[in-house]
């Protein structure tokens, strides 16, 4: 008899457990949900960690200063290993539950980005590639519903060539830049603009592709010995950058003309390359370090009170963790924007969030109140430009730390713009998509 | 006393020749496809279709795909995801570039163009057998990969070599809903796996499992082993073929070489490792085992480390998924090495004989 008493009251107790444990679940206040699909194991799972990290840090501080204007921000994170079959079904999983107040979609990959571009149009859910992903985008007339935000690779790799060009007394013409480039859609992207400007800049371009993950360069470096170019601009990602740093040492070439994309320009891909990184400059699209007010304030409110999300504190306030709290920023901005057309304090829908992300201002003193100046550019997005920018700072590593060179430079609007809207119109062709008027919308 | 044949005379060869001799059988494949057909499509929400029902019936056909090569004809093969890369090219392109141009039709030829390259990555195997032959499929899957990267054409002129596919239209109708596509895929499916079956039981298969089973011996007794060979990397490719048509249109949307990896051949071999080499049915037991496992200690995990309050993070349950689908297989293959389509025989024999065992 004892023993049936002891059993059912461990029996109520586990009911009890799991009664409990629904419970958070069924507070209802208003609150925007973000569906994160992050990668924390994988091939790039290091630089995943620090940026989510960032990411959800910034919901978390947002949350403890009273949400935006009382709405809470919720998330759930689902692990895609920067897969994009896992991806897909991460989306299809969280989806249901974005569906009545969504938070931006980050995937943070290419390839995800590329299988979801529809699927969320479908589905009516804002989805945000800030620097990466399908760069014709840019075009909202044809895609209404994805934002390449703040900047895209072809805005990036004709900000690299204007640096070089002033650099080299305001004209390139003769000289011979590589482009080694991550041989997937990542890595192609800036072709196109890349070749726009060698026609325009007189310059000749050699493209080196690297084949998928990269860890093995030898031929290629072997193929840049031969054709000794003046730079080296390179398109990396992951364990790529690191070795080609190192194959640069070791087959001579100086690391002060080697140029990285804002991909190639982590404490993830030069502290691993030791001294060999010395010199070695990237793009960027936001500061390194803690003396951002705003990321001294992360660590101070959000490290402070225990719920930081990082493992490795030491990756706080690295480039990729700052990168994460930007692309947060302009996620909550997005909200704010709505909130403030559409009714403060309450929790957007998809279609308000939309509208928030297509009418962002971010100016600088905007970004100076958030405490954030430096960790982006700013950013006024319209109908016919989800970009919103186009600027970059160049960085170079000084073997302990990233060194702001420049101020934002801004790429060659003119011969770049026109390139997206030539590749949206043949997307919106094969696809059968009628693009909307963007001088009716509002 | 539940499977009892006992009473089922066969009094002609129609009867005797059907696929499905017993009559529980016959009730049991009509009550699954009712349910497939009509059920499921009522029931089910669009997380399914979309991620679990759709991918798992086109992995279960290249797992198919895979068997006729490997489980019935004894070759193996390790390019299994780049015959899938050939087709969803194959179909886009066919779709892209010829006005007009019907869906169906697109992806019989998208098949057909992946049998065509099978049989030339299946020429080795004239000379070489097992391990070598699987070594010189790997050529396949590394050629072909870089082979969609390198001419832009293949991808037409793309920018960044990703192709993004075109609806799917049939006679005016378009698959736009999860439905739709789920119900077209399976009708696709079905059919493949019925040729397949018959395709077992008739002489070609039968040829084909004399190569498996003695390739000198089957010489001997005048089977053409270059035709049989050839025919099997034929048939398997169409159907991988058909399955990476199917996974860029009805399933991812867009897609990138580099999707179509060793790993995902790898995928496809342990599907049919683990469901059955050399049968049908484990095909699509082996595609539901290695797609649906790592989904349900995905979404179990976290469950249970927040009931337990254990300090698991994602990433934590990301390594765990692996380690427990790593030992489920190495499980399955000690406890069942012929998969799990011989545990449901051995299911159906124990059932003949209840409740009266000897």
């Amino acid at each position: 008899m004892i023993k049936r008493c002891k059993q059912l009251t461990l029996a109520t107790s586990v009911a009890l457990a799991c009664f409990t444990a629904t419970l958070p679940a069924a507070q209802a206040a208003e609150e925007q949900f973000f569906p994160i699909l992050s990668y924390r194991v994988g091939p790039y799972g290091a630089n995943g960690a620090s940026l989510f990290g960032g990411f959800i840090d910034y919901l978390n501080y947002v949350n403890m200063k009273g949400g935006v204007n009382g709405v809470m921000m919720t998330w759930e994170e689902c692990e895609t290993e920067y897969n994009n079959a896992k991806g897909v079904e991460c989306y299809e999983r969280l989806k249901s539950k974005a569906q009545k107040a969504p938070g931006p979609l980050h995937p943070l990959s290419t390839g995800i980005s590329y299988a979801l571009v529809d699927k969320t149009a479908a589905d009516k859910l804002p989805l945000v590639m800030m620097g990466y992903g399908l760069t014709a985008a840019v075009d909202g007339s044809v895609f209404p519903w994805a934002f390449p935000l703040v900047t895209t690779y072809q805005m990036q790799a004709s900000a690299i060539i204007k640096f070089l060009k002033d650099k080299n007394g305001g004209s390139l013409a003769g000289k011979k830049i590589v482009y080694l480039y991550h041989d997937s859609a990542y890595g192609k992207e800036p072709i196109v603009a890349l070749e726009a400007e060698s026609k325009l800049g007189k310059f000749e371009l050699i493209e080196i592709p690297v084949p998928h993950p990269g860890n093995e360069q030898g031929a290629q470096w072997q193929r840049i010995r031969q054709e000794k170019p003046d730079y080296v601009i390179m398109w990396g990602w992951g364990v790529m950058n690191m070795t080609a740093i190192k194959t640069a040492q070791k087959m001579g070439f100086p690391r002060e003309r080697m140029i990285g994309s804002w991909w190639a320009g982590s404490e993830e891909d030069v502290i691993p390359a030791g001294d060999a990184a010395k010199g070695y400059m990237s793009a960027t699209m936001n500061v390194a370090g803690k003396n951002v007010p705003l990321i001294a304030d992360i660590e101070k409110t959000v490290y402070g009170a225990g719920k930081g999300n990082l493992k490795d504190t030491a990756k706080l306030g690295s480039v990729l963790y700052n990168r994460g709290v930007a692309t947060a920023i302009v996620s909550v901005e997005a909200i704010r924007t709505a909130q403030a057309k559409f009714g403060k304090g309450k929790a957007m829908t998809g279609e308000q969030v939309r509208w928030g992300l297509e009418n962002l201002n971010l100016t600088e003193a905007r970004l100076k109140e958030l405490g954030a100046t430096g960790l982006l550019p700013d950013v006024k997005t319209t109908c016919s430009n989800h970009e919103g920018s186009g600027k970059v700072k160049l960085q170079q590593w000084d073997g302990s730390k990233w060194v702001v060179l420049t101020d934002w430079i801004e790429g060659n609007k003119a011969l770049i713009h026109p390139l997206f809207q030539a590749e949206a119109a043949k997307y919106a062709k094969e696809k059968g998509i009628t693009p909307r008027d963007c001088s009716k919308e509002k | 006393m539940i499977y009892r044949e006992t009473g089922q005379f066969k009094t002609d060869y129609a009867a005797d020749q059907q696929i499905f001799p017993i009559r529980q059988d016959r009730v049991g494949i009509g009550i699954l496809l009712l349910l497939a057909f009509i059920v499921v499509p009522l029931a089910a929400g669009n997380y399914w279709f979309n991620a679990i029902l759709i991918p798992f019936l086109i992995f279960a056909l290249a797992a198919l795909g895979l068997n006729i090569l490997t489980g019935y004809a004894g070759q193996l093969s390790l390019g299994s995801a780049a015959f899938m890369a050939v087709g969803a090219y194959a179909a886009y392109n066919f779709q892209v570039r010829i006005e007009g141009m019907p869906v169906l039709v697109s992806f019989i030829l998208a098949g057909l163009t992946a049998a065509g390259v099978g049989i030339l990555f299946g020429l080795p195997s004239l000379r070489i057998k097992g391990f070598y032959l699987a070594v010189a499929t790997l050529a396949a899957q590394f050629f072909i990969v870089w082979c969609l990267t390198k001419f832009p054409y293949l991808s037409n002129n793309s920018a960044s070599g990703v192709i993004s596919v075109p609806n799917v239209e049939i006679l005016g109708f378009t698959f736009d809903t999860p439905q739709s596509r789920y119900l077209l895929v399976l009708t696709i499916v079905s059919l493949l796996a019925l040729a397949a079956k018959n395709m077992v039981r008739s002489t070609t298969g039968r040829a084909w499992m004399a190569v498996r089973d003695m390739d000198v011996a089957a010489e001997v007794i005048g089977i053409r082993l270059m035709h049989t060979k050839l025919l099997a990397f034929a048939v398997s490719s169409f159907y991988c073929g058909v399955a990476g048509a199917l996974y860029a249109f009805c399933y991812l949307g867009s897609v990138e070489p580099d999707g179509f990896s060793l790993d995902l051949s790898f995928k496809i071999l342990f599907m049919i490792i683990v469901g059955g080499v050399g049968s049908i049915l484990g095909s699509f037991l082996g595609a539901a085992f290695i797609l649906l496992v790592p989904i349900f200690l995905d979404i179990a995990l976290p469950w249970l480390s927040a009931l337990f309050h254990l300090p698991f993070d994602n990433a934590t349950v990301s390594h765990i998924q692996l380690m427990v689908f790593g030992a489920l297989i190495m499980f399955f293959l000690i406890v069942e090495p012929h998969g799990l389509a011989r545990l449901w025989q051995i299911g159906k024999e124990k059932l003949r004989l209840w409740p009266f065992p000897h």
